[in-house]
């Protein structure tokens, strides 16, 4: 095979790998920027706490890093939920959502880390799953376990929030709450339960790909930075509420990232994805604002 | 004998009424106080607090000039700092110029900077801008990693002349100086803005841009003048960092820590007026010099991450609005 | 200048598949009371928007003062004399009463923006004695009338008031109408979008209805409701 095209294809499928990867991280923002409206600028630090907690457990116990971060969700969970009523306490229910919100959750984002380089040091940390050194190899191109089995994994929870969202009553709930609080109410449903519910959903989500990050690559305190612009892009680029258009975003936010790491060299790949951001968001602003409207 | 002058510092509560010849005459003041007294104590280390603590002064008011006045959240303060910081290296080392017009050209910089965000973003609201601004704060930093001119990744040193400018003790104590002046030049421009028809026309436009409009309010005009004032601003502010640290490189110019202070400085100062930016400045970035001293430099991020969580749920309107009752 | 202020040639504007205007023709004379009615999403604030240049692209064109509007931005259009007030009041929540006067005086780019000039406006809507509150101190009529105060501000030869009576008693509706009698007077062409069909008929001299979208009857207020086609939109429903 021509040398270029074995590396445009391994650039395709390592960055497809690492697309379900994005996934992960954006699934669960889709939920709380996406759906409930709140701008949650600190989940990728949430994501990293959930990836060193994962690091922290393997050392202790050497269980798989990836059943730990799902073991780990319900506590993710009612941290989100915690995090929710203090958030809707102070600035949902006062109207001051905008920049008072926006700041909020910046600072917990600058809290979070910091706290974490003064817990476990500034350093990387890092898991050796079992099926980290494998490699399958397809003709010309690899397809490392490494990257394989967390995105796999990813996208099976992804695909089970999507059941839940769309064929269970609190999930209809969930996705009713994005179009119109009002209704909840003539359904005598609490609005705020459900956001609750759903918050701590998006934040167990960061936990999870908290897990499959820290068997990906190596992560310290400050990892969430480059995330925050990815997950942001993901979700606006897929249509804000939608989790198949959430998926379908980071696969190619992947790919288009890997393809110019592997020909331009990785210190471009940043600009790249982030250049296509302020494109999407540049040219096409009315159909990130369609929900709203 | 100085006891005798303090009060005609420029107190925060009501200075509203204080005419422009009246406050200049306090800033002017306040600043001679201000070099005096740490030419008293001559140490190099009080010009670098001081240096460090001015530089925050500017970097809060400019951001406070879109952020408080306009409503739109900056997160890319930290890319506009490193414009100008990065501005004076490749500058000084083209051209072999001096601080000074360094600066006038870090403040071109950054205002074309400002002035092309504000057209790519400018049909966005709220956290879609805000997001924006962090976005082109990444990419920036990517252009200067793989720039190798001004030292990519690995930094670039940048030596202080040997020769002391204007009859100043050491490089620090001109520095500082520099800083100061344009801290008050600062205070200035906000002030001004405030109390004019640029001001009452952001704020219009803060509040509901489409009824601004409906007003005659010219938004689109009028938020292209603040992103183009506040980025320049901001660079400004940015521009003598290379001459602080006489050691620059992109991960620490670009450091969130810039972008985090400049949006908790004006916030727990109170985003209303000129003085709370400039009240949230020194108290915080004080907190920091005094923190980095006693304990570590991690220990005092934490604390503005704090202190702003804190302020924003418990005192939205910052330390201005607790004590200056609602107009 | 001819005697008409306003002239609305082929005005249509889609939603996606949506057709909310289509095909509207409409002339207002300088000094006419115009009533504009229609039921609950017939497109009568879609017309406002596009007349006002909140919407930028629709079909047809508005010809004001004998100029195309094409391509002005809102705050062009408001220089140029043409203010609305909006449907729900949206005041500038962080200025006081007084500044929000203010705005359209130091933008409207007519008359001075001094402080003597914002009381006087204010003064027109019975406000003036809270010309230093803030709009959240207001009660919901008040909040009408700083909406009015804000776009007389701007001097216009033409206003078009956005259901401004909804929801207000008997006198409450009076004041305002009264208020709106006084700036006619003064000159000003009035388009009174509106709901309660006594503040129209008392106040309009002529009648436009709009039904999903299309024009069905212009004319004298009397002729118009005795129209059968009206009154079905209006009962039939």
């Amino acid at each position: 095979m021509d040398p270029d095209l074995a590396l445009l294809l391994n650039g395709v499928v390592s960055g497809l790998l690492l697309g379900g990867l994005y996934a992960a991280a954006a699934a669960g923002l889709s939920i709380s920027f996406g759906m409930l409206d709140v701008v949650n600028i600190a989940h990728p630090a949430f994501m990293v706490l959930g990836a060193l907690i994962v690091a922290l457990l393997w050392a202790a116990t050497g269980l798989d890093p990836l059943l730990l971060s799902i073991l780990l969700a319900p506590a993710f969970w009612a941290l989100g939920a915690g995090l929710y009523v203090i958030y809707h306490h102070f600035f949902e229910r006062r109207g001051d959502e905008a920049i008072q919100g926006l700041a909020f959750f910046f600072g917990v984002m600058f809290i979070v880390e910091v706290g974490l380089v003064l817990a476990v040091g500034p350093e990387q940390h890092f898991v050796d799953a079992a099926y980290a050194a494998t490699t399958w190899r397809l003709g010309e191109i690899d397809v490392p376990l490494r990257m394989l089995v967390p995105a796999t994994v990813a996208l099976a929870a992804i695909g089970a929030l999507a059941l839940f969202l769309r064929h269970s009553f609190t999930g209809r709930a969930i996705a009713a709450v994005a179009q119109d609080r009002d209704a909840l109410r003539l359904l005598a449903i609490d609005p705020i339960r459900i956001k609750r519910l759903a918050f701590g959903i998006s934040l167990a989500f960061a936990g999870l790909a908290g897990g499959a990050l820290v068997v990906v690559q190596p992560v310290d305190a400050w990892s969430g930075h480059v995330f925050i612009g990815r997950v942001f892009a993901i979700v606006i680029m897929g249509g804000l509420s939608s989790l198949g258009g959430c998926v379908l975003a980071a696969l190619a936010f992947g790919v288009v990232e890997n393809v110019t790491a592997s020909f331009f060299g990785p210190s471009w790949s940043p600009a790249v994805a982030f250049g296509c951001l302020l494109l999407v968001l540049a040219v096409r602003p009315q159909g990130l604002f369609g929900r709203m409207a | 004998m100085s006891d005798a002058i303090i009060p005609a510092l420029p107190r925060p509560a009501p200075p509203r009424r204080l005419g422009h010849a009246g406050f200049w005459l306090a800033a002017a003041a306040a600043a001679a106080i201000l070099i005096l007294a740490l030419r008293g104590m001559g140490s190099e280390y009080a010009y670098f607090a001081a240096t460090f603590v001015l530089q925050y002064v500017v970097l809060a008011t400019a951001w406070n000039i879109l952020g408080g006045y306009a409503g739109y959240v900056n997160f890319g303060a930290a890319a506009f700092f490193a414009a100008g910081a990065y501005t004076t290296v490749a500058v000084g080392k083209a051209f072999g110029l001096g601080l000074l017009p360094c600066i006038g050209i870090a403040a071109m910089v950054g205002g074309a900077l400002g002035l092309g965000t504000g057209i790519l973003t400018l049909r966005l609201r709220g956290a879609y801008f805000a997001i924006a601004t962090l976005c082109l704060s990444v990419v920036l930093q990517t252009f200067i990693v793989n720039w190798s001119y001004v030292g990519g990744s690995r930094g670039a040193y940048i030596l202080r002349p040997r020769d002391v400018p204007f009859g100043f003790d050491s490089y620090g104590g001109y520095l500082c100086a520099v800083v100061l002046v344009l801290a008050a030049a600062a205070i200035a421009i906000a002030r001004s803005i405030e109390v004019s028809r640029l001001g009452l026309g952001l704020a219009a436009l803060r509040d509901d841009e489409a009824a601004a409009e409906a007003a005659g309010v010219p938004t689109l005009r009028l938020k292209l003048i603040a992103t183009s004032i506040s980025g320049a601003m901001m660079a400004v502010a940015g521009a003598p960092l290379p001459y602080l640290g006489s050691y620059i490189e992109p991960t620490s110019a670009f450091g969130l820590s810039y972008a985090v202070n400049a949006i908790a400085m004006p916030l727990i100062g109170g985003t209303a007026s000129w003085a709370g930016p400039l009240i949230g400045a020194v108290l915080l970035s004080s907190l920091q010099q005094a923190a980095t001293v006693t304990i570590s430099s991690a220990a005092n991020l934490l604390i503005v991450g704090v202190v702003l969580v804190v302020f924003v749920c418990v005192a939205p309107r910052g330390i201005i609005g607790l004590f200056r009752r609602r107009r | 200048m001819s005697d008409v202020v306003l002239r609305a040639h082929a005005v249509g504007k889609r939603f996606g598949g949506f057709t909310a205007l289509s095909g509207i023709d409409l002339e207002v004379r300088a000094g006419e009371r115009l009533g504009l009615i229609g039921p609950n999403g017939s497109g009568k604030s879609t017309f406002t928007n596009c007349l006002a240049g909140a919407f930028p692209s629709h079909d047809g064109s508005f010809t004001f003062k004998d100029a195309p509007l094409a391509g002005l931005k809102p705050h062009q259009r408001a220089r140029q004399g043409l203010a609305r007030t909006f449907q729900l009041p949206r005041p500038f929540r962080g200025l006081t009463v007084a500044e929000n006067v203010r705005v359209p005086l130091s933008f409207g780019g007519r008359g001075a923006a001094t402080m003597e000039s914002a009381m006087a406006c204010l003064e027109s809507v019975d406000l003036a004695g809270k010309a230093h509150r803030m709009p959240k101190e207001l009660t919901q009529v008040e909040l009408r009338r700083l909406e009015l105060a804000r776009a007389t501000a701007l001097q216009p030869e033409l206003l078009i008031v956005d259901e401004a009576m909804a929801g207000l008693s008997h006198t409450e509706v009076d004041q305002i109408l009264a208020l709106l009698f006084r700036l006619n007077e003064g000159g000003t062409t009035i388009i009174m979008i509106e709901h309660v069909m006594r503040a129209v008929t008392e106040f309009s001299q002529r009648l436009a209805v709009l039904v999903a979208g299309r024009k069905i009857a212009d004319g004298p207020p009397a002729d118009v409701l005795a129209l059968p086609a009206v009154e079905e939109a209006y009962l039939g429903r």
